[in-house]
């Protein structure tokens, strides 16, 4: 998993203002009388309400959220939830209604067309759902695309694209063209038309939905390598609960248009903030996200304590193989301190989903 | 919203038939009242026919001292002019062996050995038919309207498939423009632009440019967002994705626009020589107007061996791999090709020498004759029980009821079919027909066309279910459609007037075989277009046969046979307005008049503009059916 060497890294991003990329009440709204609906209590209407009044449609409401360097920041929503026009109001693609976005500390609202092109020319590139590549062009210029506009000369670029087909794992297919590549090389051809300008940040709009399941695995492995090795800023957008969980650091929930949670894999289903998000996450295998901070308590009374010691940031999965070999309760440890313990029958009544129970009953 | 559409009758307590029967009974009853007053009789010296002739006469005076023709319109007509004889000489200084090896490698390096050899084979068959000069001069002709056409109708098509608010403002431009019988054109451009070449280059090039901005406008248009957004993300500027993106996405469409353009442009070039434009053109009007099949003949068969020439190297153009460069071997080819018929221009005879041309006039002549004594009695009679049964009663109809009536009842139909807004265009062109003053003639046009688009409407929609049930006929009559619509609108006239000479049916058994086809396309490719799944389900659910066609395949197919209708009412009009030249007589008589006799020009004129009046009305009372989904949804959009 990715989580392993976040800690680190949040650390470096956590002082404010060295984001890299702040979003703060960034609204999306679309149709002929937006900036009206915006300044009216209107904006408040759930959807359907407020298309049925003003005939605008509102895709991204009041969202603010901040991405820290180096991390893997996942938007999950349904379809319609505003998760793609969110990505792409972070580069004004789509122009926003109102709201702030800064990215690497610069306010991008407030640039001007020239200086937009050099943010997308040079900070943050983009691979697309249906991939976007160019077909009357052969892999190798459609990598070199973006260094081709920002003026390099051919040979540079071409080199450069080459070498990046090779970090993506596509030697030997430069001179093919698009359409004869199988999906799952076509984006990668997309994943390496955007990583071939060396950006800062990376957004992924819904980049492997359209491939089939085992060729999504694989590219999810390959952009969990990649963010290893080129360690991108990157935000990524999914329908997807199990990508969300596989990749995000941290996830944030979207429903029509609102984030309605942000947070860890683990908090999202330890805790999730309404019902909505609870219905989302109720199929997740909990014990593969859970760790044993959520299910230690306090040590009753006269309860051993010279059982095995794990770290809280365990998964509860890979505690039971430890509470197999040992009758004695789990020390949870957390910071050298004792957080709590575990016994069989914690992880037991947690398996079968009736915790709450028995802490009742404790 | 369905439930509203329910229960409306119920609450009425009247059945749904009630409303139109009723209308129906109110106007027979109307024009059993009113009949015979209020008509509008055709008068050769009318005021407003007058008026025009003058404007001729004042325009001709003043063609060189007049500001806007000294200072604009007669620089276009000498650049256009300019343009003409640089193209018709050079053609000439190639001659016959230099045209045959340049056109042979141009079809080599568009489509291999196949087409360079119907291009070979194509342009030697101009000498043999006779008719190098014409051919030469139509060519020429061609090449003019055509660059011109593009030069103008690329960028323009651009524009508009970037910007939707300009694609909003060409719309309704090109939309009256492709309805305008080609007739309408002329006579304008005679006032502006004098006769002569390059009166007919402008005419043509003004015809053949609608497709050029449309087809651009829709490539440009239609390339895949997702690329466009990919460009804009990496911090491509506006031009760099249209040049980079775009246009290179949008090419193989627009061999399509061209080929289009160059189609158009073949079937305007010949009726560009009412206004003297040279050319092959001018034959067949001769043979036309003298009802001699047999001079018309090979003028019409080398506009149709041109135009399969032109067009299959443009359509071999438009599919060719996109990915393909040209190998070394067609380079050479085509090289080798070009430089022995450039080579043999000092060898050769540059005229194409008499004794290889084969004359036909005199046997095609003599055939007719004999298809004429002895199909006689077949001919004729079709000929007169459609006259007795439709022509003549609706003709009466329609020229004895009140204006006021048929302007009513012309408002009715289009506000049910289509609308209030298309309704009162209609309603606003029928009554500028009436103040024109060629009420009586439209309303002759009127009949031809009704009669000739119910027929046509009929064998249509049976080609066409008959083509979407069976792949068998379909893969027959594919070939069939495809060649039709390569072919100059003139050319269908031809066995028309072999058949039923020059009458007023001549016109509609032309605009029959000239709109037919595409309707049956049309109207096939509905049927086709309804979802297998649909069609399955339909099946599995016990249908026969005949239940699937009328329950599921017509009504899904609606819009598609909408549009034939509309497109067939369109194609007929234009068909027998041309139709004048032949013993149409009405309207399109009028135009061909205004041509041959000066004092007429302004009848001529006046009857043009009733013609696209007509159009427009014609049109805007069947388009608003295609955009409409469903009857239901009319009371609530």
């Amino acid at each position: 998993m990715l989580s392993d060497g976040k800690n680190e890294e949040a650390r470096v991003g956590d002082s404010p203002g060295n984001a890299a990329i702040s979003v703060a009440g960034l609204w999306k709204i679309f149709g002929s009388r937006a900036r009206k609906v915006l300044d009216s209590a209107d904006k408040h209407l759930d959807p359907a309400a407020l298309r049925e009044k003003t005939g605008c449609t509102a895709a991204v409401r009041d969202v603010s959220f901040e991405v820290r360097p180096g991390e893997v920041f996942v938007v999950m929503g349904l379809s319609g939830s505003g998760k793609s026009t969110l990505v792409r109001c972070l580069t004004r693609l789509v122009e926003p209604t109102a709201g702030r976005i800064s990215i690497g500390g610069e306010d991008v609202r407030a640039a001007s067309p020239a200086r937009l092109r050099e943010i997308r020319r040079h900070q943050v590139s983009m691979v697309f759902q249906h991939f976007g590549l160019l077909p009357h062009r052969k892999v190798i210029d459609n990598v070199a695309y973006g260094l081709e506009v920002q003026g390099t000369p051919r040979a540079a670029r071409h080199a450069r694209a080459a070498e990046i087909l090779t970090l993506v794992g596509l030697d030997g297919h430069a001179d093919a063209y698009p359409d004869q590549l199988s999906g799952g090389m076509q984006q990668r051809v997309g994943l390496a038309r955007a990583l071939a300008v060396e950006p800062r940040v990376m957004l992924f709009d819904e980049p492997f939905s359209a491939l089939d399941p085992l060729i999504r695995r694989d590219m999810q492995a390959e952009v969990i390598r990649l963010h290893r090795e080129v360690g991108k800023t990157m935000v990524f957008i999914t329908h997807d609960l199990a990508e969300a969980l596989k990749l995000g650091e941290r996830i944030a929930i979207m429903r029509a248009g609102a984030i309605v949670q942000l947070g860890t894999a683990e908090e999202l289903v330890g805790a999730p903030a309404d019902d909505y998000v609870a219905d989302f996450v109720r199929d997740v295998p909990r014990d593969q996200v859970l760790t044993l901070r959520w299910i230690c308590r306090a040590p009753e009374p006269g309860e051993p304590l010279d059982g095995p010691e794990l770290p809280a940031a365990t998964l509860i999965r890979d505690a039971i193989g430890v509470a197999s070999a040992s009758s004695r309760p789990i020390k949870v440890v957390a910071g050298g301190e004792l957080a709590g313990v575990v016994d069989r029958v914690d992880l037991l009544s947690f398996l079968s989903g009736q915790e709450t129970v028995v802490r009742a009953g404790a | 919203m369905s439930s509203a559409a329910v229960t409306t009758p119920a609450r009425l307590g009247w059945p749904r038939w009630a409303a139109p029967v009723g209308v129906a009974v109110a106007f027979v009853a109307a024009y059993l009242l009113f009949r015979g007053t209020g008509t509008l009789p055709h008068d050769k010296e009318a005021p407003q026919f007058l008026a025009v002739t003058e404007l001729r006469e004042w325009i001709d005076d003043h063609r060189n001292d007049n500001p806007l023709f000294l200072y604009f319109l007669n620089y276009i007509r000498l650049f256009v002019g300019g343009l003409y004889e640089a193209f018709e000489t050079a053609l000439y200084a190639l001659g016959w062996p230099g045209v045959t090896g340049v056109m042979g490698a141009l079809a080599w390096l568009a489509g291999g050995w196949r087409i360079a050899l119907l291009a070979v084979g194509g342009v030697s068959a101009f000498g043999v038919l006779g008719l190098w000069e014409s051919s030469v001069d139509t060519l020429a002709l061609v090449g003019v309207a055509v660059l011109l056409s593009l030069a103008i109708g690329v960028p323009v098509g651009v524009w508009a498939g970037l910007s939707s608010r300009v694609r909003r403002a060409i719309t309704p431009v090109l939309d009256v423009m492709q309805i305008m019988p080609t007739f309408a054109y002329l006579a304008p451009l005679a006032l502006f632009f004098h006769i002569g070449a390059p009166a007919g280059a402008i005419a043509t090039m003004i015809y053949s440019i609608p497709p050029a901005i449309r087809i651009t406008a829709l490539a440009v248009s239609q390339v895949s967002p997702t690329a466009v957004e990919a460009s804009a993300s990496l911090g491509a500027t506006r031009w760099q994705t249209l040049f980079k993106v775009r246009l290179p996405l949008a090419r193989p469409t627009m061999a399509l626009a061209i080929n289009q353009t160059i189609m158009m442009a073949l079937s305007m070039v010949v009726i560009a020589s009412l206004i003297s434009a040279p050319g092959l053109g001018g034959d067949i009007i001769r043979g036309l107007s003298r009802a001699q099949v047999g001079i018309m003949l090979p003028a019409g068969v080398a506009i149709v061996i041109m135009a399969v020439v032109l067009d299959r190297m443009m359509m071999a153009v438009a599919r060719r791999d996109p990915h393909a460069r040209p190998r070394r071997l067609d380079l050479l080819t085509a090289g080798a090709l070009a430089a022995a018929g450039l080579a043999l221009i000092p060898v050769l005879p540059k005229v194409w020498p008499e004794s290889l041309t084969v004359s036909l006039v005199a046997e095609v002549n003599d055939a007719v004759r004999w298809a004429e004594d002895n199909w006689f009695t077949v001919t004729a009679w079709i000929k007169d029980t459609t006259s007795h049964l439709l022509l003549n009663p609706l003709e009466s109809l329609l020229t004895s009821a009140p204006w006021w009536l048929v302007a009513l009842a012309v408002l009715a139909v289009a506000w049910r079919v289509s609308g209030p807004r298309p309704a009162l265009t209609a309603l606003a062109c029928l009554l500028a027909i009436a103040l024109l003053g060629v009420w009586e003639h439209t309303m002759q046009t009127m009949t031809t066309v009704a009669v000739a688009v119910l027929v046509t409407l009929a064998v249509g929609l049976l080609l066409g279910v008959a083509a979407a049930r069976s792949p068998r006929y379909s893969a027959l009559q594919r070939p069939l459609l495809d060649a039709a619509q390569t072919m100059p609108a003139f050319v269908y006239l031809l066995p028309a007037l072999a058949l039923f000479e020059t009458t007023r049916f001549t016109a509609i058994f032309a605009s029959i075989i000239y709109a037919v086809p595409p309707v049956v396309r049309l109207v096939e490719d509905g049927i086709r277009a309804v979802p297998a799944t649909v069609v399955e389900a339909a099946v599995s659910a016990g249908s026969t046969p005949g239940q699937l066609l009328w329950k599921v395949q017509l009504p899904m197919a609606r819009r598609a046979i909408l549009l034939a209708v509309n497109q067939g009412i369109v194609m007929t009009l234009a068909m027998v307005v041309v139709g004048g030249l032949v013993g149409a007589g009405a309207l399109g008589y009028d135009v061909v008049a205004g041509f041959s006799q000066r004092t007429d020009f302004g009848m001529g004129f006046v009857a043009g503009v009733a013609t696209v009046l007509l159009g427009v009305m014609l049109d805007r009372i069947t388009q608003g059916a295609d955009r409409r989904p469903s009857p239901r949804k009319r009371k609530f959009t």
